[in-house]
């Protein structure tokens, strides 16, 4: 099974023997440019069950018929060629494009036809001549435009779940009403400790939601008893994931839809900033002392945070999602100069640098005995550019921090400084500042700041220093002005990537590089009136990337139509790609897209992607 | 003043700390006396912000480089590498809350045994527009109806005195008092001290670095500057 699930590209009986790799990329990706629609071949493994439980519960055309069509094993003619990837003289054509793509992001994705037609391009698209005509009108349609033609609508309200709950003292709130309110969120995050004190809850204030703390706290020790700790539960439609670490519970509560284990990991990304503010060895010296401690207090100043945080779990973030960062897309030579400026302007007590640019990394130095883990960063990120505390102060900050992945048990010390608009109008971008980051927080900033991490609490002069030397000589050799333009233009549109792709938002992932890239997300996604399109997206994307993690299912591709989107996901050791299209969108064209994008991506690696970065 | 404005003035700079319990409003007296802005439910400040601000006095400009520090308790172990070698220090409380002035007391006790022997302390009762007599300054009492006040004027003024602080009641969010305070503590600071801060005292990067922006100083004026004092 593994050698054919790596190896076999040719599919024609007798299958030859296998080539070297280079040659069959070669192959390969000739025939996936000429023959679109023969890509994202599903492996052998891809066995009926697999896709079987893959479709979506709400009724969707997405269910893919089973053994019968896979069992063809010449290729379905398909509108717009031959779905077989390997015809007598590919390998003969040109090389030039093959040197820039990688080997292995093909090496996945040409099948034998019987399989790859079965989900790529098989039965499933022939459709009727009137079918065919009628499809071709409704290119227009956009994912998700169902639900505003009144389809039933999970997501409902979820414009409304960042509100406030009006505190008990505000006029005409009674607690029933407040409730109410409560109870209409789709998603809540509660920790609390083991002996049942309620630490922080994202929505109601604590005397609301106090008597719930204490049922979950009481429904969690009962399982705690037994050697079998509880780990989640379903209610109606919400799904209870809990999480145990040390003396606390941390419990989400979610009807978005998300996997447990994506729950886990929105847990895991709390306790982190939890640990962030204490340290573990303080924590636990907290509760080893007295198990009743009211954690609120040594907590105190960063609800924000974590608020921020799990709202951006609740928006859904691709971050958080794929475990991965983005950067600021810069040409190769431009990201070096920055790393050698940066590199040059080190001094001693440094021990990470980065620049950040809007939420996207442009730059990192670090030594070359440590690197930078990318929940880390998240913690960082989520403090710089979701919540407001750092950046509406203004001025230079110097904040005393745990990164629990680099070491849990002590502070270092950040650095940060925004680099304002223009020079002198500190207070004239404030206003604006805020304005953005209420509308859309991380899509529109386009502000530049300098991390500065040193283990040293006295050294806030000397990386002050370092950051005004830096500055200067990244404003004088045009570094910082490139970096301001890169992040203005904002994400990659598709649209420039590949102008007939009908694709409307995809996600890659570089696993190699733990870092993403995904397209822009205007006009479609972008902008407060479209939060709950947004959300739709990112629910899609869940549901794709927990179909594609579920254990042992070795998927490898996954084509879905339901009522309100085409998607699609793809993986190889090299890459994830997960893309988003209108309903109407058929594999072929589809899977023609996401080549074209894959490709881009593969061409473009070293300006999506920080590769080593500068190290020390 | 403004003839003044173009003669070339001694300037120095004057490390200011502020403490107090959290959300009492450092930060935002902060962003009144530097950016002239307020910003309804600021986020609480994370580990401490530098920020600067010159304050032009008849007869020379005072640069405040301020430490603003967050009030959590937890920040509490790192406030003396704040108030070390600073020359003025700014202890707030909420004039709608009795506990925040207890940890002010605490600060200025604190200060007085461990901060440098000359530092300049004002005492500063913030959220003056929670009151009634918002913007009228002094007067009335605190017992009045539909009063937020929990703070009396004559309690913390009498405390003042005692401890020889400088006292201010302010209002971040209208802007009342606010420049007076930073003014009054610049006139405050003795010119001798102005000396000395930094020689001996400061510590060595925080000398090459006063040096560095002094040069800044003989520049054009900050457009900000005119919004100093008006003495």
């Amino acid at each position: 099974m593994a050698p054919q699930e790596n190896n076999v590209t040719d599919i024609d009986p007798p299958p030859p023997p296998l080539p070297p790799r280079r040659k069959q990329s070669g192959e390969v990706s000739l025939a996936s440019l000429q023959v679109a629609p023969a890509q994202s071949r599903p492996t052998t493994a891809l066995s009926s069950i697999d896709i079987a439980t893959l479709s979506f519960p709400d009724g969707s055309r997405g269910t893919f018929p089973t053994t019968a069509m896979r069992a063809v094993s010449s290729p379905v003619p398909s509108a717009s060629g031959c779905a077989t990837p390997n015809q007598a003289g590919l390998s003969s054509a040109s090389d030039e494009l093959t040197d820039s793509m990688s080997v292995m992001s093909f090496a996945q994705t040409l099948r034998p036809p019987g399989d790859l037609a079965s989900l790529v391009a098989g039965e499933m698209n022939r459709k009727s001549r009137a079918w065919n005509l009628l499809r071709s009108q409704s290119t227009t349609v956009q994912p998700f435009e169902c639900f505003d033609a009144g389809a039933p609508d999970d997501l409902a309200g979820f414009e409304y779940e960042f509100d406030n709950i009006p505190d008990a003292t505000a006029e005409g709130a009674n607690d029933e009403q407040r409730l109410s309110l409560w109870k209409s969120k789709m998603k809540h995050y509660m920790i609390l400790s083991s002996a049942g004190k309620p630490i922080y809850s994202r929505h109601g204030d604590l005397s609301l939601v106090n008597s719930y703390m204490g049922i979950i706290q009481t429904i969690i020790s009962f399982y705690e008893g037994a050697s079998n700790p509880l780990l989640g539960f379903t209610a109606g439609n919400a799904r209870f994931v809990i999480a145990t670490e040390g003396p606390l519970y941390f419990v989400a509560i979610s009807r978005l839809g998300e996997s447990d284990a994506q729950l886990r990991g929105q847990l895991e990304a709390l306790y982190m900033q939890i640990l962030s503010t204490l340290t573990l060895p303080t924590l636990k010296n907290i509760f080893v002392h007295r198990p009743s401690t009211d954690l609120r207090k040594p907590l105190e100043g960063t609800e924000s945070l974590l608020s921020s945080l799990a709202d951006s779990f609740s928006k859904g973030s691709p971050s958080a999602l794929l475990g991965a960062l983005e950067c600021l897309k810069l040409r190769k030579s431009q990201r070096n100069s920055i790393n050698n400026t940066f590199l040059k302007m080190r001094c001693d007590k440094l021990l990470y640098g980065l620049i950040v640019a809007g939420g996207k990394l442009v730059s990192v130095i670090r030594p070359r005995k440590h690197s930078l883990h990318p929940s880390d960063l998240q913690l960082i990120f989520n403090m710089l550019f979701e919540s407001g505390g750092i950046r509406a102060g203004g001025g230079e900050n110097w904040v005393p921090l745990c990164l629990p992945a680099f070491n849990n048990r002590g502070y270092l010390y950040m650095y940060v400084s925004f680099f304002a608009g223009n020079p002198d109008s500190t207070s004239a971008a404030s206003p604006a500042q805020k304005e953005r980051s209420s509308s859309d927080s991380l899509e529109e900033q386009d502000e530049v700041a300098v991390v500065l991490i040193s283990p040293d609490k006295e050294s806030f002069y000397d990386l002050k220093e370092m950051r005004d030397k830096l500055a200067h000589q990244l404003g004088k050799n045009g570094s910082l002005a490139i970096v301001k333009a890169a992040a203005n233009e904002g994400r990659p549109r598709i649209g420039a990537i590949a102008p007939d792709a009908q694709i409307s938002h995809f996600l890659y992932k570089s696993r190699a590089n733990v870092q993403f890239c995904m397209s822009s997300l205007e006009p479609a996604f972008s902008g407060l009136e479209k939060m709950v399109v947004r959300r739709r997206l990112m629910s899609l994307y869940h549901q794709l990337h927990a179909s594609m993690h579920i254990k042992h299912s070795h998927l490898k591709v996954l084509h879905c139509i339901n009522e309100g989107a085409a998607s699609l996901a793809w993986i190889t050791p090299v890459f994830e790609f997960y893309c988003i299209a209108s309903p109407n969108v058929s594999r072929e064209v589809m899977t023609q897209g996401a080549n074209k994008i894959i490709q881009w991506a593969k061409r473009e690696e070293e300006r999506l992607f920080i590769i080593g970065g500068g190290v020390f | 003043m403004a003839d003044l404005a173009g003669a070339p003035r001694p300037s120095s700079s004057v490390k200011l700390v502020l403490l107090g319990e959290a959300a009492v409003g450092k930060s935002s007296l902060v962003l009144r006396f530097v950016n002239n802005d307020f910003q309804e439910n600021k986020e609480p400040t994370i580990g401490a912000a530098f920020l600067t601000q010159k304050c032009n006095l008849p007869t020379r400009t005072i640069k405040f480089e301020i430490w603003d520090t967050a009030g959590q308790e937890r920040f509490a172990s790192l406030a003396p590498m704040y108030y070390r070698n600073a020359q003025a220090a700014l202890v707030v409380y909420d004039l709608t809350k009795p506990t925040s002035l207890v940890k002010a007391k605490h600060w200025v006790a604190e200060l007085q045994r461990q901060a440098s022997p000359g530092i300049v302390i004002a005492l500063v009762g913030n959220k003056l527009d929670l009151t009634n007599d918002s913007g009228d300054g002094e007067g009335t009492d605190a017992n009045d109806s539909g009063d937020a006040r929990k703070v009396s004027t004559e309690e913390a003024k009498t405390y003042a005195e005692e401890e020889s602080l400088l006292f201010f009641e302010t209002s971040a969010k209208t802007g009342y008092n606010v420049t007076e305070v930073f003014t009054a503590i610049a006139n405050a600071i003795p010119e001798t001290s102005l000396k000395t801060a930094r020689g001996a005292g400061a510590s060595a990067a925080a000398a090459s670095r006063a040096e560095e922006q002094r040069v800044n100083l003989n520049g054009p004026r900050d457009p900000n500057a005119k919004e100093g004092c008006a003495c």
